[in-house]
């Protein structure tokens, strides 16, 4: 089937998506023993009996795991089952020594909660059909030659929260822009680190199509292994084409669980066998069962914090930031709080958003630094701006000296006084320079009075280079027009230059 | 509920135990005795009961978040019953 008839096809069908997270909790030891959750520790280093499932070894929950898991579901707008328990999911798999999982079944700690994102400019709610607590599994390595598997436990029994979405998603791109919202609350939660590459925050996803106006779901297919926001959109993507091909040329989708290949970027069936899965989950008998009381619950809403959307709200409305500037500001949280404290220093918002999304996100990004390490202080920056506002220096001497401060740490003044960049706006210092570059440059004179209103800029142009680029080039401006006077009128048909 | 023989295949699958068609044959009633045993909890009357899903009444049996020592590799690889030093080595398995 040709692309042109496979996108004609895609018109007639409607995408329908769901998604699964796996959101890795920091907590410091793991959800039900002592052991370290750091990343990045040799092999089978962070493990004990408990992780490692030894016989007569009971587990015993962590508190921070239960906090940042109702931190998360209140974050998700969930309602919060106050009496939960946990269960036993069983299959045998050697990345889970105990053969089975201890997870929530049927009592998630949230449940029927939403996460809103924007598309095309138009806020949509995607529901989240419950939210709930399990442990992590260790992880394997397969041989390259398939002559066997080498096991790591020590991601077993790190604290994990699973999110999953109501089939609210649209469209790939909706994925996406969802798993940015779920990353974004989860950072402003405090909740979890959300580093793909190393594995804290993984996502499967479900797919079907069905015909516009048909309310039944069509055949879903399962996605799994892709290892970055772009990679799910892209999966989406062509599973999207690849079940509109199936569908149009009247054929049927398989229920399937299919792999997303990086090298092809294609989706590929993992002909795992077609039983469905019978995890025989029953409740957990070495937990004792979970009570949230109302003072912990209360506690933990109180302690959230501002959520990116609620902040973008605020700084268009209190701050009169455009909406795009106000969504760049606050996708990270550090980012929009060093803006913040920028503006707490008495700088003016829009002036250091443009500060932050250009000079400061673009000099973080050529580093690789995070914003908290940023060397250029909330109150270095708005000390530069109010350079930049007093006529000291020019913005385009601004952008120097805070490449300067970048590499020192100094601040604006110190670095404008050893750079000698002071700007020079005094008329009696730059009148005998203009005088001097009016009697050198006749033809530039005689092209502006005849109405040529270019030429103006080349006699501004004239004064900079002598200066060095210290002059303030709306005093220089004045100080020419007072002296050449206007083009003759009518010759060009415009009104006079006076800026 | 009657256990039938294809029950108790099914469920020695998934528990991965190996089963014969004569075991099964020979388990399959002895396991609907036992369940039909348990099955006399159906009759009581619980209107008005909570399930429970714990025998203990207690609940919130915490820990705080803070890191033990674990295990030194060499202990927690030592009833493995194979490795390469530093993970543990298992026959080849398919992803998924
Ligand atoms: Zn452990």
């Amino acid at each position: 089937m040709s692309g042109v008839s496979v996108s004609e096809a895609r018109a007639s069908y409607e995408t329908v998506i769901g998604l699964e997270v796996h959101v890795e909790l920091k907590t410091r030891s793991k959800i039900f023993c002592g052991c370290s959750t750091s990343f990045g520790a040799p092999p089978n280093t962070n493990v004990c009996p408990v992780c490692l499932g030894h016989p007569g070894t009971l587990p015993v929950l962590n508190e921070g795991a239960v906090e940042l898991a109702l931190r998360a579901a209140l974050a998700l707008n969930c309602r919060i089952n106050q009496d939960c328990k946990f269960d036993r999911k069983n299959y045998f798999y050697p990345d889970l020594p105990k053969g089975y999982q201890i997870s929530q079944y049927d009592q998630p700690i949230g449940e029927d909660g939403y996460v809103e994102i924007e598309v095309g400019g138009e806020r949509k709610r995607i529901g989240i059909v419950r939210v709930h607590l399990e442990e992590d599994a260790g992880k394997s390595m397969h041989a390259p030659d398939g002559s066997h598997t080498l096991v790591d436990y020590n991601r077993t029994g790190v604290p994990l929260i699973e999110i999953v979405s109501k089939p609210d998603i649209r469209s790939p791109e909706e994925a996406r822009l969802y798993l940015e919202a779920i990353k974004s609350i989860m950072e402003y939660c405090d909740v979890s680190d959300c580093r793909m590459e190393e594995g804290s925050l993984r996502c499967d996803a479900n797919i079907s199509l069905r015909p516009f106006g048909q309310r039944e779901f069509g055949q879903k297919t399962e996605l799994k292994n892709m290892n970055s926001f772009r990679n799910v959109q892209r999966a989406l993507e062509y599973e999207a084409e690849r079940q509109t091909a199936v569908l149009s040329a009247g054929g049927v989708v398989e229920q399937e669980t299919r792999r997303f290949d990086e090298a092809t970027q294609t989706t590929v069936s993992m002909r795992s066998k077609e039983e469905a899965h019978d995890y025989r989950y029953f409740p957990e008998p070495d937990l004792v069962r979970l009570h949230i009381s109302d003072e912990w619950l209360e506690r933990v809403r109180g302690s959230l914090p501002e959520l990116p959307l609620a902040k973008r709200d605020r700084y268009v409305a209190e701050l009169g930031l455009p909406p795009y500037d106000a969504g760049v500001l606050t996708a990270d949280r550090g980012v929009a709080e060093y803006f913040e404290a920028v503006v707490a220093c008495g700088a003016d918002p829009k002036t250091a958003s443009n500060w932050v999304m250009g000079d400061v996100l673009a000099s973080l990004k050529a580093t690789g630094e995070r914003i908290q390490a940023c060397p250029v202080s909330p109150a270095n920056l708005a000390g530069l701006m109010k350079q930049v506002e007093a006529g000291r220096i020019s913005i385009k001497q601004a952008r120097d000296v805070f490449k300067i401060m970048w590499d020192t740490g100094k601040d604006a003044e110190t670095v404008i006084r050893e750079q000698g960049m002071e700007q020079i706006s005094d008329e009696g210092m730059l009148a005998a320079i203009v005088d001097e570059v009016i009697a050198n440059n006749p033809k530039s004179v005689e092209d502006y009075r005849s109405g040529k209103t270019k030429a103006l800029a080349a006699l501004v142009g004239q004064t900079m280079k002598a200066t060095k680029g210290k002059a303030n080039p709306a005093v220089v401006n004045k100080l020419i027009l007072e002296r050449i006077g206007s083009p003759d009128s009518g010759a060009s048909g415009g009104g006079p230059a006076d800026a | 509920m009657r256990i039938t023989e294809e029950t108790v295949q099914n469920v020695a699958r998934l528990a991965r135990l190996a089963v014969g068609r004569e075991e099964a044959a020979r388990l399959a009633p002895q396991l609907s005795d036992i369940i039909g045993y348990a099955e006399q909890l159906q009759q009581v009357d619980l209107e008005g009961v909570e399930p429970t899903s714990h025998p203990l009444s207690r609940y919130n049996a915490l820990r705080p978040d803070e890191v033990r020592p674990c295990l030194d590799r060499e202990a927690a690889l030592a009833n493995a019953p194979d490795s390469d030093g530093e993970q543990v080595r298992v026959p080849a398995v398919l992803e998924g």
